[in-house]
């Protein structure tokens, strides 16, 4: 049972960079049985991937390594390259974070099993078909028979990843690396992942080095926990030390930073439910559509979608990928237009506007958009992003511009040099402050979030969603604030509404839904939820199984 | 909850994580500037740019130029009109007006290192090769420039606008490029030659220009089909950008390595289309010369005297050669991904560095 399989002493990886080695990975130690899960948990840059291709002599060519690692008492470290192909998918094999671009999207998921197993075993290709078959209903995927000649895009994300897994477990490998395996899953589909894998772990006797960000998987998972910081290990336990005594601070610190579900105090209305105020965005059963084009059909993404919004509060709105909450915030800015139903924006009617009547409707919304690199233009430094709204208005220039763009950076936390910066030189979570800031240049009544939060780490995250929420408590600006995390709509919002297939499915104050959800579907979100405690998530596990059966 | 989380500091300067690593080399500097400094470090490119530069500079100051009622003199004492006799001393039998440049010494047998009278040797009836490659290469560096701008403006906004407004706009404009780029250059050339040849070089170039845009208005158009999906796109537009504004100011600039790459290589294919064209008697016709016409002028002499031949396409290929190195080095510095290649001794030669945390 307890066979080791993976031995890592004295790791490390450097980097050249310009003349110089930038270490990645320093002194790292780590010792995995067969049937057992260690976690390795940092945040970006913290050298957890790094680690994780560096087993296998998968890093670019400017990588250096040096210590040891054995696989099944043999060293993979500087070893030849036939070797390393005989263990590379036979002994270890691995999970990418985005199963889109690790499958090849022009052979069916069948051909790619049927490859890897014919690739390390000397095998006839009925005999490969019929296992990569097996595999496939090994893995839960519905109708293995029909699925196995299917290609990577007519799978949806979670079937994909188990096409994945299917893969990965071709050839029995005694360990899998599973690198952030669910991290571009939604929160069901995250669940039911781990609960595969997990039942594969125990089925096949196989060890799991997960690699992750995510507290609530790693406490679902794993067995021992590496914590790493900027390449070194900083704290190494089990699952209980980690997390219900963690020693080092860094390690304290991230578990502090995790938003968990039903702890914040209770948030109240900034107006009385008697008395409501005119609303600042109300959405009367809109509908939105995808035109067709060419032979795809036209696509409803949105129905008969209602909600008002009112001055100085924030509104959460979740729901899995796919739902049209992206949708509904584009099209409530304007930036889509809608079929039916309308959308007022301060009392005023902006369903079928045209451009000129837009402009004026702009200067009271602001929108922050999901990934902050690819929201700011790349040639503009970022003071005249900011400042862009404010000259467009036609509100200041020069030197006044130039003064409001600092002020907005003092708002936001950044030092004033950053207006000649340009975005490439910041880091992901000051990217999206300057995006609140441009966002918030004109001083909208509604500002619209969609995901600002997802691309960024937890701590990160921690201290973004803290500026938020002081600059509206500052400012009184209704918030629309779009999320796929339910623990981070907790922390902000006064109201949820909940989303599915682009129906709303249930909509009321954050307490009422969180604690008492009506609907069948927002619970099963709720329970979802991976929460940074071992003992909770194996109760929540089991609950969850009992529920399947 | 949300006030503790106060203490997780995300301390402006270290939360690069990553980044910071790799974006060390691009700290401070806009991205004009990183793809001057990759530019800069590109040697073949930098060489060519020398040498175009200088050869740019050395073609047009040789001959006499006249700029409107103004007359700059150039340094070569010969003309493209001037007859001087034909010589024949130093050339072997039966030949006349052979170059009397020399780089063999007088020790060796040579005529000592020196230009002589008439460096390129003479034509037909005595006038001076030198002079007339002058002006010749004058004229194709003219030619290029001129299709380089044309086609480039008119390629860029083409391509701009049906990349945007997509829908019928880019259907109508991208079936008018298929229909020009069906059309053979050399019917085009030999029609517009033909037509517009005894206009002057810069007709027939800025005629050959509004053919030219072709493959780059697709590059273009491709490029802002991916740019403007783009969130920046949007927020312009959130900020009240107009359609004008999003397109110069915020999706051309970023566009504008694909530009710059494609139109170096389109001039230095209209370096070759002018030549081409000229060879056939299309393009440049005498009494002017262009170099392609040199050559098609002489090419029955090529086995006698084949200094006629050399010299206008020596112009030739250190011209075109010259500007696809500069597009190719263009074309690296603007491609982020492209690293340089690191050889045994950098790794050797490398420092380590330990984090101020480690």
């Amino acid at each position: 049972m307890s066979e080791q399989v993976l031995k890592i002493s004295d790791f490390n990886v450097d980097f050249w960079v310009d003349g110089v080695w930038y270490p990645a990975v320093i002194d790292m130690n780590l010792e995995l049985n067969a049937g057992k899960v260690t976690a390795i948990v940092g945040e970006s840059g913290s050298g957890k991937s790094t680690t994780a291709l560096g087993l296998m002599s998968l890093l670019a060519s400017n990588a250096r390594m040096s210590g040891s690692v054995q696989v099944k008492q043999e060293e993979m470290l500087n070893a030849n390259a036939s070797t390393l192909r005989k263990f590379r998918g036979r002994e270890v094999a691995y999970i990418f974070q985005e199963p889109m671009t690790a499958l090849n999207p022009v052979y069916t998921i069948g051909f790619q099993i049927v490859e890897t197993l014919r690739n390390h075993f000397d095998m006839g290709p009925t005999q490969a078909h019929a296992r990569a078959l097996e595999l496939i209903t090994l893995v839960d995927i519905p109708e293995p028979e029909k699925s196995i000649n299917k290609y990577p895009h007519q799978l949806s994300g979670g079937q994909r990843q188990r096409a994945m897994i299917a893969q990965a477990l071709a050839c029995d490998p005694g360990l899998l690396v599973a690198d952030e395996p669910t991290t571009a899953l939604d929160v069901t589909v995250q669940a039911e992942i781990l609960d595969l894998m997990r039942g594969l772990k125990d089925k096949l006797n196989s060890a799991i080095l997960l690699i992750t960000h995510d507290m609530g998987v790693v406490a679902d998972m794993a067995d021992e926990i590496l914590v790493m910081k900027d390449g070194i290990t900083v704290e190494h336990g089990t699952a209980d030390q980690i997390f219900n005594n963690p020693q080092h601070p860094y390690t304290q610190q991230l578990l502090g930073a995790v938003p968990k579900l039903g702890s914040s105090k209770k948030r109240a209305l900034p107006y009385s439910e008697s008395a409501r105020p005119a609303p600042v965005l109300k959405l009367t059963d809109v509908t939105i559509e995808y035109p067709k084009r060419g032979r795809i059909p036209a696509f409803t993404a949105v129905k008969n979608f209602n909600l008002e919004i009112y001055p100085g509060e924030i509104v959460g709105l979740v729901g899995e990928s796919g739902s049209g909450k992206t949708t509904v915030g584009r099209a409530a800015i304007g930036l889509l237009p809608i079929k039916e139903g309308t959308i007022e924006i301060v009392g005023k009617d902006i369903s079928h506007a045209t451009q000129k009547d837009l402009s004026s409707i702009r200067r009271h919304t602001g929108i922050v958009f999901q990934d902050p690199a690819s929201s700011l233009n790349p040639r503009l430094p970022i003071g005249e992003s900011i400042g862009e709204p404010i000259y467009l208005a036609g509100l200041a220039k020069g030197d006044a511009l130039a003064h409001m763009v600092e002020d907005l950076l003092d708002q936001v936390e950044l030092p004033r040099s950053y207006r000649n910066r340009y975005p490439h030189e910041l880091s992901g979570g000051q990217r999206q402050r300057v995006g609140i800031a441009r966002a918030l240049a004109l001083t909208p009544d509604l500002l619209i979030a969609d995901e600002p939060t997802s691309a960024l780490d937890v701590s990160v995250q921690a201290r973004f969603l803290d500026l938020l929420q002081e600059l509206q408590e500052k400012l009184k600006f209704a918030c629309l604030f779009i999320s796929h995390d339910l623990a981070v709509v907790d922390i902000l919002s006064h109201r949820i509404a909940v989303m599915q297939n682009g129906l709303l499915v249930e909509e009321g104050d954050r307490d009422s839904i969180l604690q008492k959800p009506k609907n069948d579907y927002t619970r099963r979100l709720i329970s979802a939820v991976p929460v940074p405690d071992p003992a909770e998530q194996r109760i929540r596990r089991e609950a969850r199984l009992a529920a399947k059966k | 909850m949300a006030k503790k989380n106060t203490s997780a500091v995300e301390t402006t300067t270290q939360d690069g994580g990553e980044n910071a690593i790799f974006n060390k080399e691009t700290e401070g500097l806009s991205q004009g500037q990183i793809v001057l400094r990759r530019f800069v470090r590109h040697r073949g490119a930098m060489t060519s740019l020398f040498i175009i530069v200088g050869l740019i500079l050395f073609v047009f100051s040789a001959l006499d130029q006249k700029i409107g009622p103004f007359k700059i003199p150039g340094w070569w004492h010969y003309g493209t009109e001037d007859l001087p006799e034909l010589r024949s001393e130093g050339c072997k039998e039966g030949l006349v007006g052979c170059p009397t440049f020399s780089l063999r010494p007088k020790f060796l047998g040579g005529a000592g290192f020196g230009l002589g009278e008439h460096p390129f040797g003479q034509d037909d009836i005595g006038r001076d090769y030198f002079a007339l490659v002058m002006r010749g290469a004058q004229r194709s560096i003219m030619v290029m420039f001129v299709i380089g701008i044309i086609g480039g403006t008119l390629g860029t906004i083409i391509g701009a606008i049906s990349g945007f407004y997509r829908g019928w706009i880019d259907a109508v404009l991208m079936r008018f490029t298929d229909f020009i780029i069906t059309i053979p250059a050399i019917i085009i050339g030999s029609v517009v030659g033909y037509h517009f040849g005894n206009l002057g070089v810069g007709f027939l170039a800025f005629y050959l220009g509004l053919f030219a845009w072709t493959g780059l208005s697709r590059l273009v158009r491709g490029e802002f089909l991916t740019l403007r999906e783009r969130e920046f796109v949007d927020a312009a537009r959130v900020a009240g950008a107009s359609n004008r504004r999003i397109i110069f100011k915020h999706i051309l600039p970023n566009a504008v390595g694909v530009i710059i790459v494609s139109v170096t290589l389109l001039m230095s294919g209209a370096i070759l289309l002018e030549t081409a064209l000229s060879y056939l008697g299309f393009g440049v016709v005498a009494p002017d010369v262009s170099l392609g016409l040199l050559i098609s002028q002489y090419q029955d002499s090529f086995t006698t005297r084949p200094w006629l031949f050399w010299y206008p396409g020596l112009f030739i290929i250190t011209i075109a050669l010259s500007i696809n190195f500069i597009g190719d080095g263009l074309r690296d510095a603007f491609d982020p991904r492209q690293r340089r290649r690191i050889t045994k001794k950098d790794r050797e030669s490398a420092k380590t560095v330990k984090k101020a945390g480690a």
